[in-house]
């Protein structure tokens, strides 16, 4: 057998560290400086791109795609190639790949502060970005596949399998849910409406936690683990078995995240049972990697790749013990909506993605450099920063969104709710306070390391392309020793099957689903109407202001939920949301019933300024919304953008839909002369507040009026109907604020 | 509620090409040594020994 000589890239594996050592600080920063505006709202210095509602997306995008991303293809880059005894598949793939990467980030990050937005949680790019995605995505595949095809080494290592898994479910999550139909070129709207969105949506974003956040890593685990230890894995049995076993179960799993939502029962109960499954895998994976150190532990004390590691697959097998518990309904009803999430996330996040990933770097960088890491006393610093600022970080989380949510829950003895919303929310900022301590112990740590490395890089000598041989792999011969005739045949219908099931199923997705889907928007309340184009427009500068990752707008049917907001969320109230709105966390107070509730006067303060309206309150203001023009030129794009999609617009509409936007603002705009405001004609402020006020207002009266752009009656009357809020009365809301105060003073003490 | 169909088709259509991967693993024996793999990963570094150390006259 002849040995062939080649040459590992170490090249685009050096680009892509560098690229996770910047992209790390940049998304921890943003990170931090979106934790401290929550308890010091002056952070968000009254500029649309410094809002909390934009600086969220771009930190967790920046450290998702960006930072957890970029590691994946570092060690994915260093690993296959020696597990495939190859060099990469194409040099000048490796190099679009990286350099169109970070464009998608740079892109990214510019265009979430500039607000452009799909409103999907993790999944927020506009359309140009999710193609270049895509685009990049397959060149990665071509890349991986084409190395894996002329690998010199027969068997495919268990790290291969999960890189393989991921780069097919991404690619399928990706396409699936954004499916978009654009309205201008930094503008769409999700194909999907209400629940359908929301389903795809969590979908994806679980799957997203899957495939991109866990299965990669544990890809990585399983090389650079026994690489670090100088051991081979504990069980190689245990790591195909379960790795098997996690991608079948992984896919179903979604649902949790809409627990006592609108979504069907038997949806909800699907994911559950699948999440309960998960534990089993994913711990297979946890106690493989820590059994592999049994009998080193010795070597952990000293390693600080080993210690990383160590936390890192211990924070891996908390957050799958805790995930599948949060899906069950009983506790989702407790944490659901609360910090709690956000705690467990992090356990994952800092835990196991970024100690993974420190402790590859630490690893990789002197190999590479053919050095010793500069300090390794530095190193366990760095660990030991981490460590404490992970457990600074997720611990008052917990506390946070634990006491959050009992405050929600309690009502008085006679029946009413305890607490107001802003009390629960003052209450917790402590915990915030400390949280934002964690975080940026974690960074400084994160600080640390490129000092670290950087010196190390400085003090060794790049080998750009490694040296090594193999014997090539035998050309397709053997297959099996005792192969017979008939097993050839044999092996052709599956395939044939396989084939067919896969094409048939690319035909039902491109032919059927759009029709099913613009069928089923057809409303099942027949009280609810599309919005009136003004609303529609409100909706938009909602979405693009990120409200959604504050505000939910989805009451679930909990008594003090119904008795805080009002009448519970019925899917037929979503038919037209594209994108849906429902939120995954309320930081504030949900919105699903918001309409009707307060006089637009008190939006239009509320929004320039929020602690006028509710002393205390931690929300930013949003002072350009009453200097900026509403973008009617788009109206017609948006009308006919909506009527595609099958929202029953009469036809024509779009032509004259500016005319009733300015109708209604004018409306909008008499009420606030009533109450002493003036403002210009077509201002954003008066699109929101036309929005806001129609949220949730359709199955409140049943007087089916038009759906056109009658203006929207929120007359006194109907408003009162519904919102007896426990008892208390729509009073002006400083009143209500200082009621509130009182009695709140008293219980805060305890 | 006519999305879910959708989603079993990409869920089912995944799940079935892992399937397939699982059928086309098993049957080209790449499970039936579970011994040499996980330790074989531990031995690439010998090899660039056998190369003198400078840089090599590579491509790049």
């Amino acid at each position: 057998m002849q040995i062939e000589k080649f040459y590992y890239d170490n090249k685009t594996v050096k680009w892509f560290a560098y690229a996770v050592l910047f992209w790390s600080i940049v998304g921890m920063l943003a990170g931090l400086w979106a934790a401290i505006a929550l308890y010091y709202p002056p952070m968000n210095l009254g500029l649309p791109a410094t809002t909390f509602g934009r600086m969220r997306p771009v930190h967790t995008n920046a450290v998702i795609f960006a930072f957890v991303g970029n590691g994946i293809f570092m060690g994915v880059y260093y690993s296959l190639q020696r597990l495939c005894k190859a060099r990469m598949f194409n040099d000048t793939l490796s190099k679009i790949h990286f350099w169109g990467w970070q464009l998608i980030i740079v892109a990214g990050a510019i265009t979430l502060w500039a607000g452009k937005t799909s409103g999907k949680e993790y999944a927020e790019l506009e359309w140009p970005i999710d193609i270049a995605i895509t685009l990049v995505w397959v060149i990665f595949g071509v890349n991986m596949f084409g190395t894996i095809l002329k690998r010199r080494e027969s068997h495919l290592y268990v790290a291969i399998w999960f890189y393989i898994a991921t780069w097919v479910t991404v690619a399928m999550l990706h396409i699936v849910n954004s499916i978009e139909l654009p309205v201008t070129m930094w503008k769409s709207y999700s194909w999907y409406a209400g629940v359908q969105d929301a389903l795809v949506q969590w979908w994806y974003g679980h799957n997203a936690v899957a495939f991109f956040l866990t299965t990669p890593y544990l890809g990585l685990m399983y090389y650079f683990l026994p690489k670090a230890a100088n051991r081979p894995i504990y069980s190689y049995r245990l790591s195909i078995i379960h790795f098997w076993a996690l991608i079948f179960i992984y896919i179903w799993a979604g649902p949790h995240h809409l627990l006592y939502t609108s979504l069907p029962d038997w949806a909800q109960s699907l994911g559950v049972v699948f999440s309960i499954m998960l534990i089993a895998p994913s711990w297979g994976g946890m106690l493989n990697g820590l059994f592999t150190l049994r009998g080193a532990w010795d070597k952990v004390k000293e390693d600080p790749v080993l210690k990383f590691l160590v936390v890192a697959i211990t924070c891996y097998g908390m957050a799958t013990f805790e995930g599948p518990m949060l899906a069950l309904k009983n506790v989702n009803a407790i944490s659901h909506f609360t910090d709690w999430t956000i705690a467990h996330v992090h356990v994952g996040a800092l835990g196991w993605n970024g100690f993974l990933t420190f402790g590859v770097l630490y690893w990789l960088i002197p190999k590479m450099w053919n050095t010793p890491l500069y300090s390794k006393k530095l190193a366990g610093t760095h660990f030991w920063i981490g460590t404490i600022g992970i457990v600074l970080y997720v611990v008052p989380l917990y506390w946070a969104g634990f006491t959050q949510s009992m405050m929600w829950k309690t009502f008085t003895e006679e029946g009413q709710l305890k607490f107001q919303f802003l009390e629960t929310v003052t209450h917790i900022l402590p915990m915030y306070v400390t949280r934002s301590l964690g975080g940026t112990l974690y960074l400084i740590g994160a600080i640390i390391m490129v000092y670290n490395l950087r010196k190390t890089i400085l003090h060794g000598s790049f080998i750009a392309n490694e040296a090594a041989e193999a014997p090539a792999l035998p050309a397709k011969v053997e297959t099996h020793g005792k192969q017979h005739w008939h097993r050839w045949i044999e092996r052709r219908p599956m395939q044939m099957l396989v084939f067919s099931l896969i094409a048939v199923a690319i035909g039902g997705v491109l032919e059927l689903i759009p029709t099913f889907l613009v069928k089923s928007n057809i409303p099942t309340i027949s009280s609810v109407k599309p919005y009136t184009p003004l609303e529609l427009q409100g909706r938009d500068i909602y979405v693009r202001e990120g409200c959604y990752l504050c505000h939910s707008q989805m009451v679930r049917p909990f008594r003090d939920e119904v008795a805080r907001y009002g009448e519970y969320s019925k899917a037929g109230e979503f038919v037209y949301d594209h994108p849906f709105q429902w939120g995954s966390k309320r930081t504030g107070p949900d919105l699903a019933r918001i309409g009707g509730k307060y006089p637009d006067s008190w939006h239009y303060n509320h929004m320039l300024d929020p602690q006028s309206m509710s002393p205390g309150s931690i929300m930013p203001s949003y002072g350009w919304l009453l200097d900026n023009n509403i973008d009617t030129g788009s109206t017609a794009a948006k009308i006919r953008a909506m009527q595609t999609m099958g929202v029953p617009y009469p036809a024509g509409y779009a032509e004259q839909a500016n005319a009733d936007l300015v109708r209604q603002a004018a409306g909008i705009r008499a009420t606030l002369k009533t109450d002493k405001i003036s403002t210009g004609g077509t201002k954003e402020i008066l699109a929101l507040i036309a929005y806001l006020q129609r949220v949730g207002q359709d199955i409140k009266m049943p007087q089916a009026s038009l759906p056109k752009a009658d203006n929207q009656t929120f007359s006194g009357s109907d408003s009162n109907s519904q919102q007896g809020v426990a008892g208390k009365p729509k009073a002006a809301p400083k009143e209500q604020m200082a009621a509130s105060n009182k009695d709140g003073q008293s219980v805060m003490g305890n | 509620m006519s999305v879910i169909i959708l989603l079993l088709i990409a869920s089912l259509s995944i799940a079935t090409l892992f399937l397939g991967a699982f059928l086309w693993s098993v049957r080209h024996q790449q499970f039936d040594d579970e011994f040499s793999p996980p330790r074989r990963i531990l031995f690439d570094e010998p090899v660039p020994a056998t190369n003198p150390d400078p840089q090599p006259e590579n491509k790049k």
